[in-house]
């Protein structure tokens, strides 16, 4: 298959584009069709096993997906919905590899059953930075090399954007109280450091807050 | 993980109707969902009670603390009356696992969580908790297990919350369809001399829908302090929770809890009757924390563990009462 032909088609292509699609014909009736399941009786109604409509809002976008209720929240970004950005690593909560925020607070997508997220507002790391517009702190992890094989990375960004969130001047000891959840195999936490101290010194001498998003409601 | 049914219930009611055989209650699901992906348990539906708004908050008043049972770990360890009131509290819940899991993890699902042992986790073997004839661990690679009370079955319970909270003297209490009940935590938790099948007393149609913590005493201080492995994401080696009631130097009264010393955490009694009335100093601490190993039973691999909870008994009643600071080699020590 030539180069053309490849990127014609590719999986990941496959997936957005039919996910978009999807996400702009469904999502009236995905919304019409929960209310009636809550209100269909006395109390809410059980749903599964097999798969049901649910409106997942991530990164300011609602997608309309079916799922099972067994599908972890990770499962969803990545498989449905084809955001790889989130990796999955232990699958057990144990590594904080798949960090997203849900709400802003960060959270382990892989211990998150997507239908138990409801209308809250998942933030990926497609949500606050691409490669034409880096998050601060992305740009300063690729400044300070603070990182190696950046398996780990994803979720480490999304935990050290969130420090800056809610603390906008941290110590060394913040850092790595926020990250000490994110395991690095290859041992880069002292750049990790120095990179999220680096963009809330700079925020400070700009006196200017850190952008969160590349534009997205994120 | 196996299929399931999903219920999103928004009051206690609602999930009450839906708890019944083969149903099981969700919280942060933390622990639910770790025993769901490696096959221990199997639920038919999950009854979702995160969003019941009944079960969240903590109410603070001259009686003591009530705290809603879908209380997260993070909210407990933030909360400002809690760090200075229920001091032990606060450091269990803010160094239990990770930030994420902290957010994510309530104080009821931490309360009931599954004991820790790997031989119970996985599904290759059929030990006695999961209707077996064999406890694994006895000849087995026990470092970790239990070093009281081990004798039928070793495995550990590691919840870092339920260590303070049995010191204070906390209560759990249970609503079904049929009412409400309220137990001290003292007896929540179930031995495996008591019954292998059963490891707390909450029945299947039960929800925790308030956990109290009576108002200390004039003059009670506490403090709590952790072993690990690692600093982040480690359970236990060895952890106590320490509450005196003191006057001035002299201790009226002390409780004392070690977690993942035994299958349910457990009261010192003896280290309890060498403080009370005794003068708080390094020589009555270390007295009481050699009288709460006296009984240890250790396995073949564990040990270490009984030099381990005489030191975390010892030094933790001496961080409780002022007179040491937190043990740079405990977890959170060089925070």
């Amino acid at each position: 298959m030539s180069d053309i032909e490849k990127r014609a088609i590719t999986r990941r292509g496959f997936l957005k584009a039919a996910g978009a699609t999807a996400a702009s014909t469904v999502v009236e009736s995905a919304h019409a069709i929960t209310k009636d399941l809550r209100d269909s009786a006395n109390g809410p109604a059980p749903l599964g096993p097999g798969a049901v409509p649910f409106v997942l809002h991530v990164n300011g976008v609602p997608h309309s997906i079916s799922i099972e209720p067994r599908m972890t929240l990770a499962e969803a970004l990545r498989d449905t919905l084809g955001l790889t950005g989130t990796k999955v690593v232990c699958d057990r909560g144990s590594c904080s590899a798949c960090t997203v925020w849900v709400d802003k607070v960060p959270t382990l997508a892989c211990m998150t059953l997507a239908i138990d997220v409801g209308m809250r507002n998942i933030t990926t790391i497609e949500g606050i930075g691409n490669a034409d517009h880096l998050h601060p702190v992305q740009a300063a992890f690729v400044k300070h090399d603070a990182l190696q094989c950046g398996f780990c990375t994803p979720g480490m960004v999304m935990s050290c954007a969130a420090l800056l969130e809610r603390n906008p001047n941290p110590s060394l000891d913040d850092v790595k109280h926020a990250i000490s959840g994110n395991l690095c195999r290859c041992g880069t936490y002292p750049k990790v450091f120095a990179a999220t101290l680096e963009v809330a010194q700079d925020r400070k001498a700009l006196s200017r807050p850190v952008s969160t998003s590349n534009g997205k409601d994120a | 993980m196996n299929r399931f049914t999903f219920v999103d219930c928004t009051t206690v009611a609602e999930a009450l109707d839906h708890l019944k055989q083969g149903s099981v209650a969700k919280a942060g699901g933390i622990d639910l969902l770790d025993l769901m992906k490696d096959g221990i348990v199997s639920p038919s539906m999950l009854v979702n009670i995160r969003r019941v708004k009944e079960l969240h908050g903590i109410e603070t008043s001259e009686q003591g603390l009530s705290l809603g049972p879908l209380t997260t770990l993070s909210e407990l360890a933030a909360h400002p009356v809690i760090q200075k009131t229920y001091t032990a509290l606060s450091d269990a819940a803010s160094h239990a696992a990770t930030p994420q899991i902290r957010n994510m993890a309530t104080v009821g699902g931490n309360l009931m969580q599954r004991q820790r042992c790997w031989y119970f986790r996985s599904s290759e073997y059929n030990c006695l908790r999961k209707g077996g004839s064999e406890c694994f661990a006895q000849k087995g690679e026990n470092q970790y297990h239990a070093i009281m009370g081990n004798e039928i079955c070793a495995m550990v319970h590691p919840s870092s919350t339920a260590v303070p909270l049995m010191a204070f003297g906390a209560q759990v209490e249970l609503t079904s369809k049929k009412g409400k009940r309220t137990v001290p935590l003292n007896e929540f938790y179930i031995r495996p001399d008591e019954s292998l099948l059963d490891e707390t007393v909450v029945k299947s149609d039960e929800l925790i829908t308030r956990i109290l913590v009576p108002a200390p005493a004039a003059g009670t201080r506490s403090a709590y302090q952790k072993y690990g492995e690692k600093e982040s994401f480690d359970w236990p080696l060895a952890d106590a929770g320490v509450v005196l009631v003191m006057d001035g130097n002299t201790c009226r009264s002390a409780s004392i809890v070690m977690g993942v010393a035994a299958p349910t955490p457990l009261h010192a009694k003896a280290a309890e009757v060498v403080l009370a009335g005794k003068t708080i100093d390094e020589a009555t601490a270390r007295a009481a924390g050699k009288a709460a190993v006296d009984s240890a039973t250790p396995l073949e691999q564990n040990g270490y563990k009984v030099q381990l909870f005489h030191t975390v008994v010892y030094r933790t009643i001496l961080l409780a009462s002022g007179q040491l600071k937190r043990d740079p080699s405990a977890v959170g020590g060089m925070a």
